[in-house]
């Protein structure tokens, strides 16, 4: 079903795969330029800082997200065990543990739990929809059996990580969590386009049975990619503590969407097999910037922010139909 | 007895019976349908009164699974459909004029059809995957249904507008009298005409079935747009119990219910076949869940905890490749052709 449209000039120029990405990157570019004109005070590198602190949670999130597309799977528990992760901490913290414990418990726990969830999608053959929609509703049910109210965390090394800002010259700084961010999206970069991992996942998704005759280890690739968003979930769990402060299970719903959505706004397909890590930060990016501008504006009430994001994904799937014109499934 | 147990809808079944029958033990006088002021009063009937809503969407949702497709809208649509119907409503002089709310549901129905339409334009014309075709109207939708009422929860007080949900109509709370309408109508439009077949073709391969002459867009912008209708039906039905529409809450969720229904119902996410009684089951076994959980008096804050566990039990048990694993001796003979049958449809 691979037709050829879009615009020929444009497709030998630039290498089509790269065209999403530049796309993205392109509609970034624009949106800051167009913020900078209408708004004062908008075009400053400490604007794009700030898009980084408040989205640190969801670059993590969406970074484990990318593996698991990359492979033709999604992962529906993520924003859960972001809720769990958060509530874990904070009830541990009040129990007196102390901090680097909490923080290696709750990195394991979301280990665990995509760990589970990976098994289950390979083994027994249920599609990864539906396993981590029924890991959804556990890590969120276990967010209430630990308490329906929302936990206040005082330790000190939390709260120290929430109030630290990193100078980088001149007046920008930014705060550790968007620095343990960028981070994780370099060593995942790594991952993906210089390890046997990488190139198993890419492998993968692009097509299993080829996979499984070239001898790649499909199992444990499958099983690798949620046990990484799972980790990745509880890792933005963590920064989402920092960031509120709070643990609280009702945190972060529909935080899988927006995970997704950026992923899918970075160019990556869902059907697995082609797309850049590059783009998903891009994507989160160009969702948080979205929030920015709305916020600047001031009388849009944040019902608008969905609005432009259906409107931003259609025009996506739009261009990677005209450029890409991939078969469906 | 054989046939009997390999029948798709037997596990189903049992796991209906056995929460029904541990309500026996749990709760006082739940299988006691009393009549009161001629009204039908009990838990079953309002298992089924309450689960209605999602009996509809995940009837909508099976047909589109159906032809391996999902629709993630849903939610959104029941949101809209509520909000649109209960603006028109407030905004009405006399809120219980009969014309006015059948103006009101009209429109608000007319809208549901609209957006389904447009999910199956996505997917059928433009060829978008399902799951992101949805997404959109999903993210966005939630965002319109707020636009309408405002972020605010719109309020209503019209008697006709509130039969639709909470009402009563020849002793039957009228919510089941529409989910039978509509039940029987998809039964003879799908079992009883090609349509069905038209479905699960499409589903099975939507390019052979164009070869074949199937109009496989033609379907699949009929689905979605069914679906976006019961959607819209659901969605009437939720803010007219309430008697108002909150743009914010309404229908959350639902859609996940509503592919946990039709995947306990034994269709397979990968197309080609559904079971429109399956998918009845599975909505009742989740809405029996709920109510048991309830009456039997464990904090609600669990309610998805036992989800989270019941969807796992079920999923695995009809999984060819669990079966296959754990009862491996007995059941090979048995299970070994569905096994690989899957495994080539997913990696196709």
């Amino acid at each position: 079903m691979t037709s050829i449209t879009g615009l020929p000039g444009l497709r030998r120029a630039v290498p089509q795969k790269y065209i999403p990405v530049l796309v993205t990157a392109g509609l970034f570019v624009a949106m800051f330029v167009a913020g900078g004109i209408r708004y004062e005070n908008f075009a400053t590198g400490q604007i794009i800082l700030n898009v980084f602190i408040d989205n640190a949670f969801l670059l993590v999130v969406a970074v484990g997200m990318t593996f698991v597309i990359l492979t033709g799977g999604i992962d529906l528990s993520v924003g859960s065990v972001v809720a769990l992760s958060t509530m874990i901490a904070a009830s541990l913290l009040k129990d007196g543990w102390p901090a680097p414990g909490v923080i290696a418990l709750v990195l394991v726990i979301g280990a665990v739990l995509g760990l589970g969830m990976g098994a289950i999608i390979h083994y027994f053959e249920i599609q990864p929809f539906i396993v981590t929609l029924a890991g959804m509703f556990l890590a969120r049910g276990l967010c209430y059996t630990i308490s329906t109210d929302s936990i206040p965390i005082e330790n000190e090394t939390f709260t120290a990580i929430a109030q630290t800002r990193i100078g980088l010259g001149g007046d920008l700084s930014v705060s550790p969590s968007a620095l343990i961010a960028v981070v994780v999206v370099l060593i995942a970069a790594f991952v993906l386009h210089y390890t046997r991992l990488g190139r198993s996942v890419y492998a993968t998704g692009g097509s299993e049975q080829s996979a499984l005759l070239m001898g790649l280890s499909v199992a444990r690739t499958k099983i690798a990619v949620y046990t990484i968003s799972g980790f990745c979930s509880a890792l933005g769990g963590l920064l989402f503590a920092f960031y509120s402060l709070s643990g609280y299970g009702l945190s972060a719903v529909g935080m899988e969407l927006d995970a997704i959505a950026a992923v899918v706004i970075g160019g990556t397909l869902l059907t697995g097999g082609s797309g850049y890590l590059l783009g998903t930060v891009l994507g989160v990016l160009v969702l948080g910037l979205i929030q920015t501008i709305i916020s600047f504006e001031g009388t849009l009430s944040s019902w608008w922010t969905k609005i432009f994001i259906g409107v931003l994904l259609f025009a996506f799937i739009l261009l990677q139909r005209l450029f890409l014109g991939r078969s469906r499934r | 007895m054989r046939g009997f147990l390999k029948h798709r809808l037997f596990w189903p079944l049992l796991i209906l019976v056995a929460l029904l029958a541990l309500n026996l033990f749990f709760t006082d006088n739940f299988f006691k349908v009393q009549m009161k002021d001629g009204h039908l009063y009990g838990s079953l009937i309002d298992i089924v009164r309450f689960g209605a809503p999602l009996i509809l969407v995940s009837l909508g949702m099976t047909l589109v699974i159906a032809t391996s497709g999902i629709d993630l809208s849903v939610g959104s649509v029941v949101a809209i459909a509520g909000a649109l119907a209960c603006l028109r409503i407030s905004d009405l002089s006399d809120q219980n004029s009969v014309t006015g709310v059948l103006g009101a549901v009209g429109l608000a129905l007319v809208l549901s059809v609209v957006l389904g339409a447009w999910n199956g334009f996505l997917v059928a014309g433009i060829g978008i995957q399902p799951i992101i075709a949805t997404l959109i109207l999903m993210v966005a939708g939630r965002g319109l249904a707020q636009l309408i009422t405002d972020g605010q929860i719109t309020t209503v007080n019209s008697s006709p507008y509130k039969l639709i949900g909470g009402g009563y109509w020849l002793t039957l709370p009228f919510g089941i009298i529409i989910v039978a309408v509509v039940l029987a109508l998809t039964a003879f439009l799908t079992r009883r005409l090609a349509l069905g077949l038209l479905i699960e073709s499409v589903g099975g391969n939507a390019e052979a079935s164009r070869l074949a002459g199937i109009s496989a867009r033609g379907v699949l912008i009929m689905v979605y747009t069914f679906c976006g209708l019961c959607a819209g039906i659901a969605g009437l039905m939720i803010s007219s119990n309430v008697s108002s529409a909150d743009g914010n809450n309404a229908g959350l969720w639902i859609e996940l219910d509503a592919i946990l229904a039709v995947v306990i119902g034994g269709t397979s996410l990968a197309g080609g076949r559904f079971s429109l009684s399956g998918t009845v089951l599975g909505a009742l076994i989740i809405q029996t869940l709920t109510t048991t959980i309830y009456s039997i008096g464990v904090p609600p804050e669990t309610t998805l905890l036992f989800k989270a566990l019941v969807v796992t039990v079920v999923c695995l048990i009809q999984s060819p490749a669990f079966r296959a694993k754990v009862f491996q001796r007995r059941m090979r003979p048995v299970e070994a052709r569905p096994a690989t049958e899957e495994k080539v449809r997913v990696s196709a």
